[in-house]
């Protein structure tokens, strides 16, 4: 006999480890992610049901398989003609026969990959690749995501249920591209996991929301232990984790936000430093040199100059100078900026490349801009035009730690004698 | 999967086009598609937007106008048909159309009978 609560728990273990798995492998032929969706709810429902009973299955994964397919089976048949189902409920149940036989649960066959590269479809709107990859993958529902990507959950679902749609409808394949496509797609899946990254990091004040940025490193594991060839995955699995072992070190005892040039080197995570730096020489053995690569290369100098106390400006350059060409990114640029300052001096800087960037629309509502130009204007003393830019950076900021630190940093601009303390270089993408 | 591919053209644009080496890749495009097998269609071209005529039936009267359904920079130009298995194998076969580099080729499936 298995009570209610340990059935409970083994479902809940298989569901956070195999979720995705069974979920790709359901879908992978029929292209309907909602209906494969719909299938495995029922067989978690039933196995709730059936297993404190019957006791858990030797393999609950397998176990849910079967059932899935089997709900799927029978959904195919009411809704199509009985005549037109024939073959294709004849290979559901020689796959579920199959499945079933081979008890080993790493023996059902991982398809996850293919499931993202058509969440990232280029077919697919850009702004939902990531949360629909966060629930396909990962199990996420709608209201878990919303948050994280500032969206109503009602929302959020219809966007989600309109892109598992379109997966069926338009006819997006659920397959790993051909090799001369694969680079171009792969950034799009890259793309995708890093977006969903960034927000969980950029918003570390919100509760739930650091777990995103947890499942995207994960996913970016995923991908580069099913593409192992593939050096841009490592590139940007080793630029989360460089953002990762610093996250202790981000906000101080009082949740205040601390920028990457006082943090004590003490509180970051040596271990995924030292992992973040493997990958990347990994990387850069293997292949071309990519924006995720180039970024992490950013990353890698800036945490060691800071380790080692000696300054590496024109190296950083040299890697910016590169990423510029790569990306043509307005952001980039403004990351570049600021390093240029190092090299060049403040006043040149902020007389050429921040000047043209101010003339730029999208950088107008973008609070990191406003904040560097603070910072370059209130080293070289132009207090009053530091003061403006500090303020409307602090307008535009939603972070409230943020805007903590921004407001500090006026009221230091307000006090003429008062140093200013260095200029923020995390990456922003 | 059954798309049907609609070839849209800016027609200033396509008319600058060099014509000979544009019909020579279609001819070249349209063997390739009948050489793909069964359910591929050659395409067909259709005369300029300044031929066409609309029609709108409402419950007092009928409109017949003048001109194209949309009087937008891209106009319908022509349309072939495709049988693949999804829509990568579609995308592919929009880019090796010739329209695609004086126009935009838009995939549609088509709704199973």
């Amino acid at each position: 006999m298995t009570t209610p609560e340990e059935a409970a728990r083994a479902a809940e273990r298989v569901a956070r480890e195999s979720y995705g798995r069974l979920l790709a492998f359901l879908a992978v032929r029929t292209r309907d992610v909602a209906a494969a969706e719909d299938a495995l709810g029922d067989a978690f429902a039933a196995a709730l049901r059936t297993w404190p009973k019957d006791g858990v299955p030797a393999n609950p994964a397998a176990w849910l398989l079967t059932a899935a397919r089997r709900n799927q089976a029978d959904s195919f048949r009411r809704s199509k003609t009985r005549e037109a189902s024939e073959p294709y409920l004849r290979i559901i149940s020689e796959e579920i026969a199959g499945a079933s036989s081979s008890l080993e649960p790493d023996i059902i066959p991982d398809r996850r990959l293919s499931l993202m590269f058509a969440c990232a479809h280029p077919a697919i709107e850009r702004g939902i690749r990531a949360p629909l990859i966060l629930q396909t993958i990962l199990g996420f529902t709608a209201e878990d995501i919303s948050a994280a990507f500032l969206l109503p959950a009602a929302t959020m679902g219809q966007r989600l249920v309109r892109a598992k749609t379109r997966i069926r409808d338009a006819g997006i394949p659920l397959v790993v591209p051909e090799k001369e496509e694969l680079a171009e797609r792969l950034d799009a899946v890259l793309d995708a996991i890093y977006a969903a990254y960034s927000k969980g990091w950029n918003d570390v004040g919100d509760a739930g929301v650091p777990e995103i940025a947890d499942e995207a490193v994960w996913l970016g594991r995923l991908v580069v232990s099913l593409l192992p060839e593939e050096p841009e995955a490592k590139g940007m699995l080793a630029l989360m984790l460089y953002a990762e072992a610093r996250r202790p070190a981000r906000r101080d005892a009082a949740g205040a936000y601390v920028p990457f040039e006082e943090q004590d080197i003490g509180l970051w995570n040596g271990s995924q430093i030292a992992e973040a730096e493997r990958l990347l020489l990994e990387a850069s053995r293997s292949g071309p040199t990519g924006r995720f690569q180039c970024e992490a290369a950013i990353q890698s100098a800036h945490t060691a100059r800071r380790v080692t106390g000696v300054a590496n400006w024109p190296a950083v350059l040299a890697l910016y100078d590169h990423l510029v060409v790569l990306t043509d990114s307005p952001v980039v640029v403004l990351n570049r900026a600021v390093v240029l300052a190092e090299v060049e001096g403040v006043d040149a800087v902020l007389d050429s490349t921040m000047a043209s960037l101010g003339e730029d629309k999208r950088m107008i509502g973008y609070q990191p801009y406003w904040a560097a130009k603070g910072h370059l204007l209130a080293r070289v003393r132009r207090m009053s035009e530091a003061r403006e830019a500090f303020t409307v950076a602090i307008g535009l900021t939603t972070d409230e730690a943020v805007r903590a630190y921004l407001q500090r940093q006026l009221a230091a601009v307000n006090q003429p004698n008062a140093a200013m303390t260095a200029i923020d270089l995390q990456c922003r993408p | 999967m059954r798309f049907m591919m609609l070839i849209h053209h800016d027609e200033p644009a396509l008319a600058a086009a060099p014509q000979k080496e544009l019909w020579a890749d279609y001819a070249a495009f349209n063997e390739a598609l009948k050489k793909a097998g069964a359910g591929m269609s050659a395409g067909e071209r259709l005369k300029p937007s300044s031929t066409a005529t609309t029609v709108r039936q409402r419950a007092t009267a009928t409109d017949v106008l003048d001109g194209p359904y949309a009087d937008t920079k891209e106009q319908l130009a022509g349309y072939f048909f495709i049988t693949v298995n999804d829509l990568d194998e579609a995308i592919a076969w929009a880019k090796r159309c010739p329209s695609s580099k004086y126009g935009s080729i838009e995939i549609r499936p088509v709704v199973d009978a």
